[in-house]
């Protein structure tokens, strides 16, 4: 039996203690994390289980709209808190278009930040994987490529983030609040992840020990609550990984955009925020030529890495749909399928 | 019994209690999980050791050097089972059965290189995982389109001739005045059931018992037989329920052979499950294929000249994707060939999914009809009953079909779908940024039939007991079977009790190619009409005119209860259907039609299916809510083929790199819209007593065209590169609006 040392501290600097020796790793929900372990693909010495420290568990809300996250607030909780999915519907609809009922049921906020790739490479042990085993080579370059990353990517790993829910996190400035031995940090989601370079095993900024304790949203990124969605596309209706996803967020005043968000998934190693993008729209009018335009500076700088040119295209046709869908409106209620077009199926055929 | 004749009237066309839509009476067992799979006989063998195979990480090559020491010594292992030590074995059995870890040589990738036994799994996987392995990597073949001219005409598989001609297809394609010549490609699949292939063996002496999940236990027990070089009598397997199977388990794998022989050195029972990706790369799939495809007409649309060439890839001595063989069968036309040529591929074994042949070859053909039609500006419906043949179109009247009610397959349908609605020039239909498209695909499904023998045993209290080693893979069998016995015995289904799944009973059909309920069913007739005759006697009747109803057996005023007639210790009577040249005088298919409408987004390129609708004759339905379920499925499984299944071959190192049910995509519930099968009243007495033909293959067979199709009706895109995911469609839509 693989043997592994159990931890469940009873407080979060006993946790910190714990986590700090080298070969540990922290479990919460575990959805990610057990399967990796019983394939062999990652292998622990020490799991320090935070999935009972106290005080982790709620949801705060701020006088400004803001609302502060903990760490173990279980996916579908949060989706289905109403004051959250009113104030920030765009992440409450890609929470519930990721994995499955279920999962969702058990994943927890920190959790879904810190899940690894799945790329196919990375979970076959039998290949090489920089990621897995530093060095080792990447057996993705080369070989099935069609959903590996078109931004941000190097030549020791082509690999995607696959978090739905950190996509428009990102687009909404989210802060994460990290607690190591030297004390409580604040780092910005848009920060917190490292690209690839030569080092893809390192992938967050977490260092060895430091535990998130929650995720803040600040009271601005709730402005954007009435025009902000979340549309992912993906090989079938749920259940899937996306191919290209993004969140739009607008704030609109008479026809105009004030500000604009704009993140894309499924493309880097990371949630890619586009602020280039987003301020090309700033003042500009809502509506087809804007968007395009953003959606041409968002993926400026996309290389396919293999056989998925197709994921430029696609992710552009994304950005101006879901800006387009923010620019009508947040819907009042949440699409049946969550970040689908599919919700709308129904109407009448037009003969055109 | 043997069955030389067209069936005439029997006890089963009362049909009080067969036709009709029963719940599966196995049901409450399954949903209350009672119901004992392969790996769950916990009271049989409360001491079973636990197993874990180790699958090689390469396509090919051969072990150079391997390191158990540390294996052998961790915490509870009992035995490592490798090359080095595995005990001799013959070379080959029947159900594809083939030795285990019998040399260094790696055949392809996850075939074993060792099985770690322990006390626990977690010690097994564990221990498994400690094993070093250096292997000699040697070149191999994974690429069927870069091998696709290195293939040779293969041995017939079966009944099935790699090539057939009839007329001068060269020479009547040329003369053709409307030429359609077009390529179709199918990938690698992967049957993708719920439950893995699992084994638990069990040796008392020099006898073995194995509880395992397969389709075919009688193949099994001869398989294990031969590669363990014991007699068959000594070899009992025991498959009782099986949570799917689509063929993957047709046939004995590593779990199965390796169990059996870790469990024997041990002399303790041994259990395995194979993981989900060993699923994947360690037994079979349904292997890739080109098709070519040539359909001359007049320019009214008769087809003069069909030929399908298909190209395919398997392990050396593999067998072929029959993918032309529907072809031979569907349309009239007077010069005709079919071909199917075999690459070595070094990729891991091609064998039977669910239709084999006709589900990847219909979704080559019946979209090169489609593309016919087009071209002619025929209504697609129209073509395909202009060259309607109600005869075998390769040996003339004399070979008449035994039903076959294609055409009123696609009329029905037609009608109920609302065909007429559909604009035959594509992208004229829009919902919002939906481009709606319709389609439509023909099915055909060869009717096979296997000799099958059953008991039935009636005892004191009245209750009938039919045995057999037939299998239910979750497809109702054990509910036909009840059905079948109650309607012959004159009892209400609950008097039934229905065992299967049991070498040692008398041995069945089994599950495959559609034949299972019409051909073990038969069996069951053919037993239940021999314990008639017995009874009948018995009570002093003359056998031919008793009445077997309300669990009595009547002539005239005269009535007796059946239970009077059973001997304290119970009646048991044994036969066998067999079945005789009936389908050699006659073509034995089953015929459908799909019609399908889906939404291509604009944007996007996404299909969603909005409506699907099948149309099957299929002889006798023997229990419409069974037979509804199974086309379901396979219209289901039809989606998948269309839009998303695909093993995806990693052509460097030669495996399915997609080896998870998170990555190899079948549909969710999500994917599925309301979906209508129709069935249309057909009875067929030359196929069995029954008069019933196969279904459960035919629900699949065509769904792929009928949805290909629709997405090109929907938005004017043909792609011919199967699963049609949305980066085929994108480059061809329209720049964004």
């Amino acid at each position: 039996m693989n043997r592994f040392d159990y931890i469940r501290p009873a407080t979060v600097s006993e946790a910190v203690a714990a986590a700090s020796v080298p070969g540990s790793a922290y479990l919460a929900a575990g959805t990610n994390l057990i399967d990796l372990m019983k394939g062999g693909v990652v292998r622990p010495e020490r799991l320090v289980d935070v999935s009972h420290l106290p005080g982790l568990d709620g949801i705060e809300h701020f006088p400004d709209g803001g609302l502060r996250i903990g760490a173990l607030v279980r996916n579908a909780d949060l989706a289905h808190d109403a004051d959250f999915a009113a104030r920030f519907p765009a992440v409450a609809e890609a929470l519930l278009s990721g994995a499955s009922p279920q999962l969702r049921n058990a994943a927890t906020v920190g959790g879904n930040l810190l899940q690894r790739t799945r790329c196919a490479y990375f979970y076959d042990v039998a290949s090489a994987c920089n990621k897995r085993t530093p060095g080792a080579g990447c057996d993705a370059r080369g070989g099935q490529t069609r959903l590996q990353a078109v931004l941000g990517w190097s030549e020791a790993c082509i690999a995607t983030h696959p978090s739905d829910f950190c996509v428009p996190l990102v687009a909404l400035d989210a802060i994460v609040e990290i607690e190591g031995r030297s004390g409580r940090r604040d780092v910005p989601l848009e920060s917190f992840y490292r690209l690839p370079g030569d080092t893809p095993e390192r992938e967050s900024v977490l260092e060895a020990g430091e535990l998130i304790l929650a995720v803040r949203l600040p009271g601005t990124a709730a402005a954007f609550a009435g025009h902000a969605r979340y549309l992912k596309v993906r090989d079938r209706t749920s259940y899937a990984f996306a191919i290209v996803s993004a969140a739009a967020a607008l704030q609109i005043e008479s026809g105009r955009i004030l500000q604009a968000r704009l993140a894309l998934g499924g493309v880097a190693l990371k949630p890619w925020r586009t602020r280039a993008a987003e301020d090309s729209m700033a003042g500009e009018i809502t509506g087809p030529d804007t968007f395009r335009r953003a959606a041409d500076i968002a993926l400026a700088d996309a290389q396919p890495s293999g056989d998925n040119a197709f994921k430029i295209e696609l992710a552009r046709r994304i950005v101006v749909r879901a800006l387009s869908q923010a620019a009508v409106g947040t819907p009042k209620r949440m699409p049946a399928l969550p970040a689908s077009p599919f919700a709308a199926v129904s109407g009448a055929i037009t003969y055109v | 019994m043997d069955f030389n004749e067209a069936a005439g009237t029997n006890p089963i066309d009362q049909t009080r209690v067969v036709g009709h839509a029963h719940d599966r009476v196995d049901g409450p067992l399954k949903v209350s999980g009672r119901a004992t799979y392969a790996y769950e006989f916990h009271n049989e063998a409360p001491d079973a050791a636990y197993g874990y195979m180790l699958g090689a990480g390469i396509g090919k090559g051969r072990i150079e050097a391997l390191d158990t020491a540390a294996a052998e010594a961790a915490p509870g292992v009992l035995l490592v089972l490798t090359h080095r030590n595995a005990p001799e074995q013959g070379k080959k059995g029947k159900g594809s059965a083939r030795a285990q870890m019998a040399s260094a040589e790696v055949r392809n990738f996850d075939d074993p290189v060792a099985f770690v036994v322990a006390e626990s799994f977690e010690q097994a996987r564990e221990a498994a995982h400690m094993i070093r392995v250096r292997y000699v990597t040697e070149p191999g073949r994974f690429d069927l389109v870069a091998e696709r001219g290195n293939a040779k005409k293969p041995e017939p598989k079966g009944s099935t001739l790699a090539d057939t001609a009839v007329g001068d297809f060269e020479a009547g394609f040329a003369a053709a005045p409307v030429q359609l010549d077009v390529t179709y490609t199918t990938p690698d699949q992967s049957h993708a059931m719920i439950e893995p292939h699992a084994t638990l063996a069990i040796w008392h002496c020099d006898r073995l018992t194995v509880y395992t999940s397969n389709q075919m236990p009688n193949w099994a027990q001869h398989g294990l037989a031969s590669i363990l070089q014991m007699e068959p009598t000594d070899v009992r397997v025991i498959s009782r329920y099986i949570g799917g199977g689509f063929g993957s388990k047709l046939f004995v794998y590593g779990d199965i052979i390796i169990t059996a022989m870790a469990a024997r050195k041990l002399q303790r029972p041994v259990k395995m499950a194979l993981t989900r990706p060993q699923i994947f790369n360690h037994t079979s799939h349904r292997p890739a294929t080109i098709q070519r495809l040539r359909i001359g007409a007049t320019p009214d649309g008769a087809i003069t000249a069909i030929g399908h060439e298909v190209w395919c890839g398997n392990q050396e001595g593999g067998t072929f994707e029959t993918a032309a063989n529907q072809t031979r069968l569907l349309y009239a036309g007077k010069h005709r060939m079919t071909s199917h040529r075999l690459a070595v591929l070094d990729l891991p074994v091609g064998n039977a999914m669910r239709a084999p042949g006709e589900a990847v070859g219909l979704m080559a053909l019946e979209c090169a009809v489609d593309e016919l039609a087009e071209r002619l500006r025929m209504d697609p419906i129209e073509l395909r009953v202009m060259n309607d043949t109600q005869f075998d179109p390769e040996t003339g009247p004399e070979r008449p079909f035994s039903s076959r009610k294609f055409v009123e397959c696609l009329r029905t349908g037609a009608d109920r779908f609302g065909w007429a609605k559909r604009n035959p020039k594509p992208g004229q239909m829009r919902d919002g940024h939906w481009l709606i498209g319709i389609g439509v695909a023909g099915a055909i499904r060869e009717n096979l039939t296997m000799k099958s023998a059953a008991r039935v045993t009636l005892d004191p209290q009245g209750q009938v007991i039919v045995e057999s080693s037939m299998t239910d893979i979750g497809t109702g069998t054990y509910t036909v079977h009840a059905q079948i016995a109650a309607e012959m015995m004159g009892v209400p289904m609950e008097r039934v009790i229905v065992h299967m799944g049991d070498t040692d009973m008398p041995e069945a059909a089994g599950s495959g190619g559609s034949w299972g309920a019409n051909s073990s069913g038969s069996g069951v007739y053919a037993a239940c009409d021999k314990l008639r005759r017995v009874l009948a006697q018995k009570a002093g009747f003359n056998a031919d005119d008793v009445v077997f109803a309300g669990g009595k057996l009547s002539q005239g005023n005269r009535s007796v209860t059946l239970e009077s007639l059973a001997d304290p210790q119970g009646l048991s009577v044994e036969a066998e259907i067999d079945f005789g040249d009936l389908t050699k005088r006659y073509a034995q298919a089953s015929f459908g039609a799909h019609f399908c409408e889906v939404g291509v987004d604009l944007a996007t390129a996404e299909v969603r299916v909005r409506r699907l609708m099948s149309v099957a004759a299929a002889g006798r339905i023997l229990n419409p809510k069974t037979a509804r379920s199974q086309c379901i499925g396979g219209m289901t499984m039809g989606i998948g083929a269309a839009l998303m299944e695909q093993c995806v071959v990693d052509t460097r190192h030669g495996y399915f790199v997609n080896h998870d049910l998170a990555e190899y995509h079948v549909p969710v519930h999500a994917d599925i819209p309301d979906m209508d099968v129709i069935f249309l009243e057909e009875l067929d007495d030359k196929s069995s007593p029954l008069k019933a033909k196969g279904i459960g293959e035919l629900g699949i067979c065509g769904v792929g065209a009928a949805v290909a199709n629709a997405v090109y009706n929907a938005c004017g895109v043909r792609i011919r590169d199967y699963p049609l995911t949305l980066d085929k469609i994108l480059p061809h839509l329209p720049p964004m609006v």
